[in-house]
């Protein structure tokens, strides 16, 4: 089942200015999206999975961000070298996002149909004729019914359900082969969650979008993702099949993850939380990222930093020394070799 | 907007009714009999019943203030005590002086403050920034005589590029027929008179201008720097938009709002407040035909100068509240 890379990141850092010096909110992610698949990016708040996103859309605000390291690969080619005038031929054409909230990511003073219509004439040369056409064309590839009527209307009209819809409808408007979906349905209740959700799943079947989606919520990742990462205090600590993740995760903070998360593995327990909560970047513990949270932590964890272990032929890779036994990879986990 | 506008237009009619009253009753705030004022110590008392009279001030003060919204409403001001001739037609000259002004001075304002306030925000921090928010905290604190005087010297006297004072050329009179001079040229196709007129117009509107550009361009960079934070920004620049109309389309039109606000009190505060300007380039604007009627205790003419002021100020706010609607679709849903 191995299958094309489309975007591949390798060593990814990033970091932000904060008074005199450069702080890491990324630092040293590598990992790839497979053409035609869901990728699930999972982590606590703070973990760096927005940042990570924005810089494969070129979109780190800076001042006070920059891109220290790493390349951004799209199809063999770097962005990260990519002039603002190159970068934007890729984003919303090749490269999409949506957001997490769809009440603020549209503009209030426009109309739907505007804002539609702008992002396919961006990319595209349509007559204005054809550019309506498309613009219902997508509303009802996004299972909006009364697609003319939308377009006529503004954002406050619309619900929040409905408003996500939009989003996507605009993101997929140049059929892009990436899309990445930042929460996309952490501020929507729960029955249009799982729409959105199903939403995105068809939109991947039927266009074969790859996409990246990050969530908090590993119940979003085991229904729809393939397979997912798992970041802590920006880094990667596990990644690899969703089933395989899921069922045995071997990164004590994957664990906890999963325990913090009710009915996943049949059983009601009392829910779980992990204690303490995720360094800031710029204050960051030596050795271990995970180790002052870690009830598996032992001496050399508070010393040195563990690399990722590869623990199985499936690009299975957990980076905590407790799974030493396995062949030691370096950074560069789940790249084809 | 139709049935907006229209209950706009219907909730001014109170707001004029109490200008009308307020105006009316200038004349009643004189302490003591407003003719003997009005005339002086010396008058005949001939002439002061005559006053009397004519003023209407012998009959009871709701007869007198029907017949004066009942004349206001054919548009009759009443009559000046200095030249006998009829307000309204007296006053429209130095009113559209004074709006002539007053429009290039907005105009110049406007283009300049937001333009600036736009590019600050855009390049935040960078050399433009820094200078143009100097610029504009000079411009706010700038004592407007003292700028004229500093123009003239600069521009007439030491350069001789643009005329001190006035509206026209003595030696070559415009014709006036709606006595906005700057279209009166234009329509009688004499674009000689156009520039002469244009030249006199600069200097008082840049000065005139200057106050309010500098409130202008800071108020357009802090609500730009603002809205360029929201969330549809960032998804119209995922798009792939360019900054210039991430910018100028969909960050100015959230921006401008707060804006009009300002803009609006602005022109209202220039229309008032002219009368400074007006007097350092001989602008023959309203604010100098006040001044005068003042210095001739002609209170027909303070009061209609007064009301018109005042409404003029009352449109422009219901411009802004219409504009507000134009650029805000949520407006209209959530009164
Ligand atoms: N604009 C910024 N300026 C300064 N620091 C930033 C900025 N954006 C992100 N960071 C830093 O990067 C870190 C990671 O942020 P990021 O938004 O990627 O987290 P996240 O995993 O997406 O969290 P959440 O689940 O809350 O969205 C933050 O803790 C913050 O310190
Ligand atoms: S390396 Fe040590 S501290 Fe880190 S996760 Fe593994 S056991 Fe815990
Ligand atoms: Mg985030």
């Amino acid at each position: 089942m191995d299958s094309q890379s489309i975007l591949q990141i390798n060593d990814l850092k990033v970091s932000f200015y904060s008074g005199e010096r450069y702080i890491p909110a990324v630092d040293g992610i590598t990992f790839e999206l497979k053409d035609g698949e869901i990728l699930g990016i999972v982590g606590e708040s703070g973990s760096g999975k927005s940042v990570t996103s924005l810089a494969a859309m070129g979109l780190i605000p800076s001042p006070p961000g920059k891109v220290e390291e790493g390349c951004i690969l799209f199809e063999g080619k770097d962005l990260t070298t990519l002039r603002e005038k190159e970068w934007r031929k890729v984003r919303g054409n090749q490269i999409s996002m949506i957001f997490q909230e769809p009440m603020t990511s549209l503009n209030p003073l426009f109309t739907i149909g505007n804002q539609l219509a702008e992002a396919i004439a961006l990319h595209t040369k349509q007559s204005k004729a054809e550019g309506v056409k498309r613009c219902t064309e997508l509303l009802r590839l996004v299972g909006i019914p009364r697609a003319e009527g939308i377009l006529q209307e503004y954002p406050h009209q619309l619900s929040g359900g409905m408003r996500q819809r939009v989003m996507i409808a605009m993101a997929m408007a140049c059929n892009p082969r990436v899309l990445i979906a930042d929460e996309p349905t952490t501020a929507l209740d729960v029955t249009i969650q799982a729409q959105i959700l199903s939403l995105m799943k068809d939109l991947n079947r039927k266009t074969h979008t790859s996409i990246i989606l990050i969530t908090h919520d590993l119940g979003i990742v085991a229904e729809i993702c393939d397979r997912v990462i798992v970041m802590y205090a920006g880094q990667i600590v596990e990644q690899g099949d969703v089933r395989t993740i899921l069922k045995t995760p071997k990164h004590p903070y994957t664990e906890g993850l999963l325990r913090s998360v009710p009915d996943l593995r049949g059983k009601r327990e009392r829910l779980y939380s992990i204690p303490g909560n995720v360094p800031a970047p710029g204050s960051i513990p030596k050795g271990c990222r995970f180790a002052p949270r870690c009830d598996s932590a032992f001496g050399k964890c508070h010393e040195a930093a563990p690399p990722i272990y590869k623990t199985g032929s499936d690009g299975h890779g957990v980076r905590c020394f407790l799974h030493k036994v396995g062949e030691e990879s370096g950074e560069h986990v789940g790249l084809p070799s | 907007m139709l049935t907006y506008t229209a209950r706009r237009l219907l909730s001014l009619i109170p707001v004029l009714f109490g200008m009308t009253l307020v105006v009316f009753a200038i004349i009643h705030a004189i302490p003591g009999d407003p003719a003997q004022v009005i005339l002086g110590q010396r008058a005949t008392k001939e002439a002061i019943e005559t006053l009397t009279r004519e003023l209407g001030l012998d009959r009871p003060w709701y007869i007198q203030y029907f017949d004066y919204i009942k004349s206001l409403f054919t548009g009759d001001l009443g009559t000046s005590l200095r030249t006998r001739g009829p307000i309204n037609q007296e006053i429209w000259p130095y009113l559209a002086a004074t709006l002539e002004l007053t429009g290039a001075a907005m105009f110049i304002a406007v283009l300049i403050g937001v333009n600036a306030g736009i590019i600050s925000a855009w390049y935040s921090n960078s050399w433009f920034d820094y200078t143009a928010m100097i610029l504009a905290l000079i411009g706010v604190s700038m004592p407007i005589f003292w700028l004229g005087l500093m123009e003239q010297w600069a521009f007439s006297i030491q350069l001789g590029w643009l005329p001190t004072t006035g509206r026209e050329d003595v030696r070559d009179p415009i014709t006036a027929i709606t006595n906005l001079y700057l279209v009166d040229t234009l329509i009688q196709g004499r674009p000689d008179q156009f520039i002469t007129a244009l030249k006199h117009l600069i200097l008082p509107s840049v000065a005139l201008a200057t106050i309010p550009m500098a409130i202008i361009a800071r108020m357009t960079r802090s609500t730009m720097l603002e809205v360029m934070k929201a969330d549809y920004i960032r998804t119209a620049r995922a798009k792939g938009l360019g900054m210039f109309w991430v910018v100028y389309k969909h960050s100015l039109k959230n921006a401008i709002i707060p804006v009009l606000t300002v803009i609006g009190l602005q022109t209202g505060l220039l229309l008032g407040g002219a009368i400074l300007t007006e007097t350092i380039f001989g602008w023959p604007g309203i604010g100098r035909y006040l001044y005068d009627a003042i210095g001739y205790r002609d209170y027909p003419v303070i009061q209609s100068g007064i009301l018109i002021i005042a409404a003029i100020f009352v449109f422009i706010n219901l411009i802004v509240d219409l504009l507000y609607a134009l650029v805000d679709p949520r407006i209209k849903y959530n009164q």
